[in-house]
């Protein structure tokens, strides 16, 4: 596999990679970690005609506790580096279940957290897990800082807000709700390893009910998705099984539900239900 | 023998050099001046090509040259298919339909070459390739074998109506008929063998350089059969003589079959490297060529009618198949579906009657030629789904059916009745040994058959369904004696012995040069393990070299599981030469009779006075050194021998799949696979091992996961990896491997082979059980791949509620 020719540059500061960005307009693609970008290069499906490697930017790679118990990801860190944090189990340890399954060891050795969101693949496992998270992206550009909510940041497959200037800096996780469960579960598409379908879920309990619900999913539409109609099914309910699979049946409400060669919309309709019902189930059970 | 090296259990000899990075692939022969090929492939399946502007791509950087299939007219000829269905079987009715080298005026699948870029690298040459203009005129496409049958269907081939190449039959079919007709029960099922993408890790490729002082070729190329390339070269494609051109197989990362035949690419780099007045011209596949270009496997749409009696005896089989042969003939294409098929349908069992009608058809995909096993598998299949739906349609065990079918122990060797091995020119071929009951029981023992029922449980409360899937197999390996494959119409017209050559040197130490050839079977290691004790050596001091042209013996190469029954065989006979001619240097030199010489553990001995002796170190320096030799004595000990064996040999074993299935996600999980192979005697277990682990991976792979799709235009939509599932190892559990022993009388060493048997057995074993599994839900057959999607319709479509 032989991607087309492109450009190429290697930035040695924020500076000088926000100075080729600017040069480069719309034609150039930012690589972090490669795992996502250069097979579409190699396969001729992406094309671009200049490639800013952010790979020497280590001052992006980082995770670090923020004041009232969330933490900060920065976009370069290795999905290695969150599975060897003790912070990250202690803090997200949704987002340590999903990586810790994510491609293989070579894969996760160089694959990065910010990279994934980035390139947004509408079946990939972190933008169910920001979403349940109700992360925030830090994008930063010459002009500045900006926070992006989780829930604006996903436009369409492959598309997120992020201007052509702008980089992914980092992703803050703000802390989970007292006692709340949190689990991931996927039905992987056996050859790619993505999701068929994919579901994250934070689950808090008081007073014997259901007291806070994020129930997201990834696979099953052209973009990632909180499953509001889910979460609404759940909050108040007692948490039976029989509650839980009532809400459940709202995990695809108002969405188009993807078909491929893989699975076809019937199918993965219905295992987005199964999905987010086992999903919640084990998260419930972890809650305290 | 003092410590015998057949039967050790020792670690491969190349092994090192693999997993060290040192091996010497394709692609890591680098020679000075290398320039770079590749080439443009048709993305329609079916389409005329009107023109081919190559001007713009010729004008790019770095290109030395761009070529379509025009400039190759009167130069080079088209692909020859060597095997020719026909016989009195019914006659193959055109094997005219090869691809050219580049296409000419149409293409009949998407990734047939229509031109190639020669430039400085291979990056240049790529992008050259997008500047290339053709005028393409798309014309309507099929891609399943039976519809491209029916009326209407789009035609391929102005010399094969109705898209039909060959229409093959074998067996008795009004004997069948009445059989099935005087039958207690008959059961019909129409089963898929999907289509299969072989795989190699390392992909296709060859260099090929000329040397115009010499006007010689030397090609380096990914293939299992160097030998027949040479020969296919210069006598059908080149028109060379068959001595100006060397062929090498370096060292070769699996094949699969997919490395036995000629591809246009071969022939391609030594034309461009001579039009290039002798620079080496590298042709290596990506990924995605090889998914379009390289050779698939299986693809069978076939119509079952198993009859039996009340008590599940199989009274009569009947096979109707559409084997699909893609849109145009590779190599030995119509082999497959044909005498590697029909004649191996009744398997282990003593079936009366068979009957198999298969129909070869073209279709616009690409071409479908041998894949592990080879036709065994698609027959191995057929016959054990059919045991299964006997069991299920009598309320049998399917032990039980399995166990009062098989041939008796006490009937070997054994005859088909119905003359299913005998070719059409009367040779005949003998299933030579066989004990199938005990095998059968230890593997039920060790699966716990008789307990399956508490897991059955146990499951049924974490909300799966457990199954059990047997499937008991007969391989055929030492492929095979050439008065019975050597025909015309039944196999490819030329003959399948082999040969090697055993040189000792004056240290003592053998360079053994074989016909087959190792890509990734461990020949360095077994071979050596085979003249190690035949000539009481070391298996250090045995080197086993293979796979050029120049300096190797000609063989027929590797496939059919046919180089421990056939090539080490012919190893074994040049070592008795060795050994003969030893006795006669040692006698001269003991002043001993050469009757009175025995030759053990290295050691030549005066018979009774064994102090009285030479070591065949000490041998092989006299043989040097010849200035002492008996009268007429040639000085050296070198020997060749060629080995045509006089039959195959046909392991067996039964595997048992225990599988989960998820009720409701449709989810497959191989719980437990516990196996039971005879391979005769085994000259190395370890390997043996390897064998089965690969090869049972690779058929549970086609039961749960693997599937070449097209679509309805042709498109290859499982293009990569991302797309098509091969099985990886964390999906499989603690492969649980058994054995017993039935020695082959076939050869002295009382080995089978054993390349294929895994593949074979573990398709239909994973099958039957998930068709078990669903059993409760009125489920008889669902094809294959039995992904999560698929079990899942299925179940849906039993009616039942898959949901909670």
């Amino acid at each position: 596999m032989i991607p087309a020719a492109f450009g190429y540059s290697r930035p040695a500061s924020l500076d000088e990679a926000f100075r080729i960005l600017r040069e480069h307009g719309d034609t150039a693609k930012i690589l972090a970690g490669g795992q996502s970008l250069l097979p579409l290069l190699k396969l001729r499906v992406a094309h671009t005609e200049h490639l800013v490697d952010i790979g020497r930017l280590r001052e992006l790679a980082f995770i670090r506790e923020e004041a009232g118990g969330g933490i900060t990801i920065g976009s370069l860190t290795t999905y290695r580096e969150v599975l060897d944090s003790p912070l990250a189990a202690a803090r997200a340890p949704l987002l340590v279940e999903a990586v810790q399954d994510i491609g293989d060891v070579q894969v996760r050795n160089r694959g990065t957290v910010g990279g994934s969101l980035a390139h947004a693949d509408p079946a990939s496992d972190l933008p169910a897990v920001a979403l349940a998270l109700d992360a925030q992206i830090v994008a930063i550009s010459g002009r500045g800082e900006r926070l992006i909510n989780i829930t604006d940041y996903f436009t369409g497959s492959f598309e997120t807000v992020l201007q052509h200037h702008e980089l992914l800096a980092s992703i803050r996780f703000p802390a989970l709700p007292q006692g709340a469960g949190t689990a991931y579960r996927i039905l992987p598409q056996p050859a790619s390893g993505y999701s068929i379908i994919g579901c994250a879920a934070v689950i808090a309990r008081s007073g014997g009910k259901i007291s806070y619900a994020r129930v997201a999913l990834t696979g099953a539409s052209d973009v990632a998705y909180r499953a509001t109609a889910v979460e609404d099914g759940l909050v108040g309910t007692d948490g039976s099984a029989k509650a839980i699979a009532a809400a459940a049946a709202h995990a695809t409400s108002n969405r188009m539900v993807t078909s491929d060669i893989h699975a076809d919309r019937q199918y993965r309709a219905q295992m987005a239900q199964v999905f987010a019902r086992r999903t919640v189930e084990a998260a419930l059970a972890r809650s305290a | 023998m003092a410590t015998a090296a057949i039967g050790s259990a020792i670690k491969r000899k190349e092994d090192p050099r693999f997993i060290t990075g040192t091996g010497n692939y394709l692609d890591d022969i680098r020679l000075p001046g290398t320039v770079h090929a590749a080439v443009l492939r048709s993305p329609y399946a079916h389409a005329t090509i009107r023109s081919i502007d190559t001007s713009a791509a010729a004008a790019m950087p770095g290109v030395l040259g761009v070529f379509t299939g025009r400039d190759l007219e009167g130069e080079l000829n088209p692909l020859p298919c060597a095997w020719a269905a026909g016989g009195n079987a019914g006659g193959i009715q055109n094997n005219l339909n090869t691809p050219r080298v580049l296409a000419t005026d149409d293409v009949k699948w998407t990734g047939e070459g229509v031109a190639v870029v020669v430039a400085e690298t291979r990056e240049q040459a790529v992008d050259a390739l997008e500047a290339i203009d053709v005028d393409y005129g798309p014309l309507p496409t099929v891609v399943d074998a039976e519809k491209a049958t029916q009326p209407g269907a789009p035609q391929l081939h102005e010399n094969a109506p109705n898209n039909i190449c060959f229409t093959w039959r074998v067996g008795d079919e009004k004997a069948t008929a009445s059989a099935l007709k005087g039958s207690h029960v008959v059961v019909k099922q129409r089963l898929v063998n999907q289509r299969l993408i072989p795989n190699p890790m390392d992909t296709r490729g060859a260099i090929g350089r000329y040397d115009p002082g010499t006007e010689e070729y030397t090609i380096w190329m990914t293939s299992q059969t160097p030998h027949i390339m040479r020969l296919l070269l210069a006598a059908f494609v080149m028109g060379v003589p068959e001595q100006k051109i060397r062929v090498i197989a370096p060292d070769v990362g699996g094949a699969f079959g997919t490395k036995i035949f000629l591809y246009a690419d071969m022939a391609l780099v030594l034309w461009l490297s001579r039009k290039l007045g002798g620079r080496p011209v590298k042709f290596y596949e990506t990924r995605r060529e090889n998914y379009q270009a390289t050779t698939h496997g299986r693809d069978h749409i076939t119509y079952l009618e198993v009859g039996a009696t009340k008590d599940g005896e199989v009274t009569g089989l009947r096979v109707k198949t559409y084997a699909n042969l893609g849109g145009r003939l590779s190599t030995i294409g119509p082999g497959i579906p044909t005498t590697l098929y029909g004649r191996v349908l009744a398997g282990c069992y003593k079936i009366p009657n068979v009957y198999c009608e298969v129909t070869g058809v073209y279709t616009n995909t690409t071409f479908v030629d041998a894949y592990r096993g080879a036709g065994r598998p698609e027959a191995t299949y057929v016959l054990e789904r059919a045991m299964d739906l006997v069991a299920d349609e009598l309320k049998l065990d399917p032990a039980e059916v399995r166990r009062r079918n098989f041939i008796p122990a006490d009937a070997f060797p054994y005859r088909p009745p119905d003359g299913l091995l005998r070719s059409w020119n009367g040779a005949e071929i003998e299933v030579d040994s066989g004990n199938y009951e005990p095998a059968l029981d230890l593997a039920l023992k060790n699966v716990g058959y008789a307990d399956i029922g508490a897991a059955r449980e146990l499951a049924e409360r974490r909300g799966k369904y457990l199954g059990v899937g047997l499937s008991s197999y007969l391989e055929v390996c030492g492929v095979a004696p050439s008065k019975w494959i050597g025909l015309v119409g039944e196999g490819w017209g030329a003959a399948m012995w082999e040969s090697a050559n055993i040189r000792v040197h004056l240290t003592g130490r053998a360079v053994l040069t074989i016909g087959t050839s190792s890509h990734g079977q461990g020949h360095e290691t077994t071979m050596a393990q085979v003249v190690a004790d035949a000539l009481g050596l070391s298996v250090d001091d045995v080197l086993v070299k293979h796979s050029d042209t120049q300096g190797t013996p000609f063989g027929y190469g590797t496939y059919g599981s046919r180089s421990a029954a056939v090539g080490s065989i012919a190893a074994l006979k040049a070592a008795e030469k060795i050994v003969a001619k030893g006795k006669r240097l040692a006698a001269h030199m003991l002043e001993a009779a050469p009757e009175d010489i025995e030759f053990e553990s290295g050691k030549f001995f005066v018979k009774g006075s064994p102090d009285r002796s030479k070591t065949i170190h000490e041998v092989a320096l006299a043989a040097h050194v010849g200035y002492d030799l008996p009268e007429g004595m040639e000085p050296y000990l070198d020997e060749t021998a060629y080995y045509d064996t006089p039959n195959c040999t046909f392991p067996f074993g039964t595997h048992v799949a225990v599988v989960e299935v998820d009720k409701e996600t449709g989810q497959v999980d191989l719980v437990r696979y516990v196996a039971v192979d005879d391979v005769g005697k085994k000259i190395n277990p370890l390997i043996v091992d390897g064998q089965l682990h690969g090869g049972i991976a690779q058929g549970v792979g086609q039961a749960l996961w693997e599937g070449a799709i097209y679509d309805d235009t042709g498109q290859l939509l499982s293009g990569s990896m991302m797309d098509y599932a091969l099985p990886r190892a964390s999906w499989l559990p603690e492969l649980e491997l058994d054995e017993t022993v039935t020695p082959s009388p076939v050869n002295p060493l009382g080995i089978k082979g054993v390349g294929e048997a895994g593949t074979i057995a573990s398709t239909p074993a994973v099958v039957n059980a998930v068709i078990d599994a669903l059993s409760p839900l009125g489920i008889r057959h669902v094809d294959m791949p039995l992904t999560a999607q698929t079990v899942w319709r299925a179940m849906q479509a039993a009616g039942k509620e898959a949901s909670a």
